[in-house]
């Protein structure tokens, strides 16, 4: 009854493992920076509008001042989005643009994420 | 192979849902907080052209009933051409015109269209057809800042110009008023119909 157990244990191993193997692979060669939620937010905010002032993106990302600070400077650092500071009159404003980089990473996550439900699909 | 935080790389299942979902956050993302930009710039041309006729006819009416008429047929003609230009735009972009973005511009521009629709059916019942223009003028205004916040950023612009015509439709003598309209449904559509044509794509 032991042995039989163990057999059908390796069995399954032996079919689960690769498919694991391949999530995993397809998986590590998503882009890190994109996929957190708030940046994924970000970048798929700034694709659909030219520039967005600091509100306008912490409104259409939901998110906090401090929060949408911290992701934006990430996006940035890597060249994703530009961030401009400007007066309008006495008071500071911050706009973001999606660079190109940005733009073409985000088409690639898609890219990406349509690859996955399509070999997922082409298994069932 | 190191796990990708937020992403459960033993399963493949869980791999598959994981993407439907980011794909379907992205999508709501997008729709949120895009700009309506179906903005009919060549559209909102011919209906500025559409002004300067209804202004150069109005002039000579008789009667402020006939020159109401005038304006409520130029009024009725704009909004086809600008409705019909609209649509056009959208599907030449492949967007859908009822989309979020659409929505929102229309939930922010008809209210006080609405309204303007209301106080002009009551001045034509008093008879107090004077102090239209400069309602007329600061409604339409009003109306397209507050579709500004849905739309492309020029429209604020266009709005403040029509509501400062229209305080000037207020103070100036009711001669006046005819004059102002043709300035703002006509030459100011004509001059920001080019300007969003140019700047968005038609």
């Amino acid at each position: 009854m032991a042995a039989r157990r163990a057999a059908a244990r390796a069995g399954h191993h032996a079919v689960v493992r690769p498919l694991r193997r391949a999530a995993a692979a397809r998986a590590a060669d998503l882009d890190r920076l994109i996929h957190d939620r708030t940046r994924l937010a970000i970048i798929s905010a700034l694709a659909v509008n030219e520039a967005l002032s600091f509100n306008d993106l912490k409104a259409a990302t939901e998110t906090s001042d401090g929060n949408l600070s911290v992701h934006a400077r990430k996006l940035e650092e890597a060249g994703y989005l530009s961030c401009s500071k400007s007066f309008a009159g006495r008071v500071p404003r911050t706009e973001f643009r999606l660079a190109e980089s940005g733009r073409r990473a985000l088409q690639k996550y898609l890219d990406h994420m349509e690859a996955i439900i399509r070999n997922a699909r082409g298994k069932k | 192979m190191p796990p990708v935080p937020g992403l459960p790389a033993e399963s493949p299942v869980a791999l598959t849902e994981r993407a439907t979902e980011s794909l379907d956050f992205i999508r709501s993302t997008m729709e949120r907080s895009a700009s309506f930009t179906a903005l009919p710039g060549r559209g909102g041309m011919a209906m500025g052209l559409v002004g300067l006729a209804a202004a150069r006819l109005s002039w000579t009416q008789a009667t402020p009933r006939a020159w109401l008429v005038v304006w409520v047929a130029a009024a009725a003609l704009a909004a086809a051409i600008g409705l019909v230009a609209m649509w056009l735009k959208a599907r030449a972009a492949g967007m859908a015109l009822w989309s979020a973005a659409g929505r929102r511009f229309a939930q922010a521009f008809i209210p006080t269209l609405a309204a303007g629709a209301a106080l002009t059916l009551a001045a034509a019942v008093e008879g107090r057809e004077s102090h239209l223009p400069g309602t007329w003028l600061l409604l339409y205004g009003a109306a397209v800042i507050a579709a500004a916040s849905a739309s492309v950023r020029v429209l604020t612009a266009f709005g403040a110009a029509l509501m400062t015509l229209g305080i000037v439709a207020l103070a100036m003598p009711s001669q006046w008023g005819t004059l102002c309209l043709g300035i703002g449904f006509g030459g100011l559509h004509l001059l920001f119909g080019f300007i969003v044509a140019r700047k968005y794509g038609g």
